[in-house]
């Protein structure tokens, strides 16, 4: 296992500037060509990502259900909110998965609803992972009263229970729609990652490379985004498939409680529908099982992801002999 | 030594009460940070049916225990009140007590909530130590791939599948509730195997949806575990494998997942709101559901202080016990 190869970028200049004393010359290759030496980075954490099965599964998922909703307008068959067909009635032929209680085809619900569904995933991942960012390595980074005060605001946010904290929150700003729904989701989602972020900040500010560039008078800014950000890639994106894995299911669940706007047409607020409509009893399985399932297929596609990008973070974690 | 200890202990209680009553202060705040008010809620509900008259206005808001006096007398008041558990009337079940409906739920909630959790963390430890030592085989691979689609499953829509296919269309379990209409609540066995009966799918459902957690959790530390020396060093001495992977490994991985274990724990009396929605089972977490569609801002603001206070109090508890057990974190 301590023989393992290392093979990213990420964990090559990571040792590099701590250990090495080729060091100084690798800063200045990725300074002279700074794009060449990002994608060249990015091109080997992907291909890192890539070679583990599971994460492979992950990502050609995802890139499906991203596909499928992007062209929603070219594959639907139909226009999701026109309630023109024969109300209630299971698969056939024109309807492949059936119709609504109001007439609406349910394979154009399912695609159309897609875009709200992943949008709100990526975006809600995305703002809670830059929250957390900010707060891990600044908190992580300083070594005062401020940062005893980040770390309470952050515990009392790690133990306000979410569920009944979105809810409530959702509740009273009613109606609100989608932002409302990220907003909430962002609120109580960042604190994790801080916590996160930070430890692996404070046991990489401890590390030569940070020191060197404290002493050569750089400012903490600077080193917090220079030095030690570029090194914690793995796990801020790790972070962010997290964040947007918990953030889909949130909101699916939010939605199904009627807590959203029910009027647009997502994953949730389908599953919202079907329950309020009775789809149980009337029999229509397809209904039910579609929209959950791609919430589902959402989440794992996001959580295989996460197991190649472990392996950038963790080599212990790595899976088998690669 | 010891002075290092006591500070240690003494730092925990101290940020204990701290956060208490940044929670509760929250918990103030956050009703007054929102637009509306819960009078206006009230009257609008009410004049649906007809028009509101000053008068009838006035004795809603002295019923409802509107809020006087500047923001700081409010919060006196409001202290006062959480000090003598007195959280006033419910909006939607009036004249009912606030304290009187959660203490009607909270025996469901509990028992349901709390004994599926307590067999998920002891099912989803053991299989993840197991998988973590038999790492890379069939029973690994499976294991991680399951576990990974369980968590992925939206637990209401598990709880749809359930009561679709087992409640519905095989007819082997009742669809609603948690006890026959019929039943009355006693402690006779027909009761209890009724109360059961009714407690299969949801069990299930918060089971299966919580176990992938567990499992991962305990196999990826186990997996650190055992990769450190003093695990190498008892093979080395030829231990029995059994011993290296219980005493040695699996050990020593509990520990972090004993934290949110812990967690998981305190949130318990928070119900599963989602899964007791679906299945109409009448716990905390329905409760909770009726309160926030209804608007009845006394009922959710004391249930969700209970939610809040019983996870503080959860993770204060695991703090403690994780200085006696680990004495590395008392440093």
């Amino acid at each position: 296992m301590t023989n393992s190869i290392v093979s990213t970028g990420m964990q090559t200049s990571a040792q590099g500037d701590g250990n090495d004393p080729q060091g100084p010359q690798v800063r200045t290759a990725r300074g002279q060509n700074p794009v060449l030496r990002a994608l060249e980075v990015i091109g080997k954490g992907f291909r890192t990502v890539w070679e583990v099965p599971k994460a492979r599964f992950g990502l050609i998922l995802l890139a499906l259900i991203v596909l499928s909703t992007l062209f929603a307008p070219w594959l639907s068959p139909y226009d999701p909110k026109a309630g023109d067909f024969e109300a209630s009635i299971g698969p056939s032929a024109q309807h492949w998965l059936g119709t609504t209680s109001n007439g609406q085809d349910v394979l154009s619900q399912l695609l159309w609803g897609g875009r709200v569904s992943v949008m709100v995933a990526m975006v809600s991942g995305l703002l809670s992972t830059c929250i957390a960012v900010l707060v891990g390595l600044s908190w992580g980074y300083i070594r005062s009263f401020a940062g005893e005060f980040v770390g309470f605001i952050v515990n009392l946010f790690l133990v306000i229970p979410s569920l009944p904290l979105m809810i409530i929150i959702a509740a009273y700003l009613q109606n609100g729609g989608m932002s409302v729904i990220i907003l909430v989701i962002v609120l109580t989602g960042w604190a994790w990652g801080s916590r996160v972020l930070r430890s692996q900040t404070q046991s990489l500010r401890s590390r030569d490379f940070v020191t060197a560039a404290a002493f050569s008078g750089d400012s903490s800014w600077r080193i917090i985004f220079h030095e030690i950000f570029p090194n914690m890639l793995s796990l801020i994106i790790n972070n962010f498939f997290g964040a947007a894995t918990s953030g889909a299911l949130s909101e699916a669940g939010l939605e199904f409680l009627g807590l959203g706007d029910s009027t647009t047409v997502s994953w949730g607020t389908m599953l919202y529908w079907a329950q309020n409509n009775n789809v149980i009893l009337t029999g229509q399985w397809a209904l039910l099982l579609a929209p959950g399932l791609m919430v589902a297929l959402l989440a794992v596609s996001m959580t295989f992801i996460n197991f190649g990008v472990d392996r950038l973070s963790n080599p212990r974690l790595r899976e088998g002999k690669a | 030594m010891k002075g290092r200890h006591v500070r240690y202990f003494f730092g925990k209680i101290g940020l204990f009460f701290v956060t208490l009553w940044a929670a509760i202060t929250v918990n103030f705040i956050l009703p007054r940070m929102m637009p509306g008010s819960p009078a206006d809620a009230a009257i609008a509900k009410l004049s649906q049916n007809g028009p509101v008259t000053p008068e009838v206005r006035a004795s809603i808001e002295a019923q409802l225990g509107m809020p006087k006096g500047n923001l700081l007398s409010q919060y006196w008041q409001y202290l006062g009140d959480v000090v003598h558990l007195n959280f006033g009337v419910s909006y939607s079940n009036f004249p009912q007590n606030v304290s009187d409906l959660v203490g009607a739920a909270l025996p469901w909630t509990l028992t349901l909530v709390g004994l599926v959790t307590i067999i998920s963390f002891i099912i989803g430890t053991a299989l993840g130590a197991l998988m973590a030592w038999k790492r890379g085989t069939a029973v690994d691979v499976t294991g991680t791939i399951s576990s990974s689609f369980l968590s992925a499953f939206p637990s209401f829509w598990l709880a749809l599948m359930l009561l679709f296919f087992l409640g519905y269309k095989a007819g082997i379990f009742p669809t609603s509730g948690a006890y026959s209409s019929t039943a009355i609540p006693n402690f006779s066995m027909d009761f209890i195997s009724d109360a059961v009966e009714h407690s299969i799918l949801p069990a299930l459902t918060i089971l299966l949806t919580s176990l992938g957690s567990y499992v991962m959790g305990m196999r990826n530390t186990m997996i650190n575990t055992l990769g450190d020396d003093y695990v190498t060093f008892a093979e080395a001495n030829g231990l029995r494998q059994r011993t290296v992977m219980l005493k040695y490994a699996a050990r020593n991985a509990l520990l972090p997942n004993l934290t949110s274990f812990g967690l998981v724990l305190g949130g318990v009396v928070g119900g599963s709101l989602l899964v007791e929605q679906v299945f109409n089972y009448p716990g905390v977490g329905l409760l909770l559901y009726q309160a926030v569609t209804n608007q009845d801002y006394p009922l959710m603001q004391a249930i969700f202080l209970m939610i809040t206070i019983s996870v503080l109090v959860a993770n204060f508890i695991v703090d403690i016990l994780y200085g006696v057990l680990d004495p590395r974190t008392r440093r």
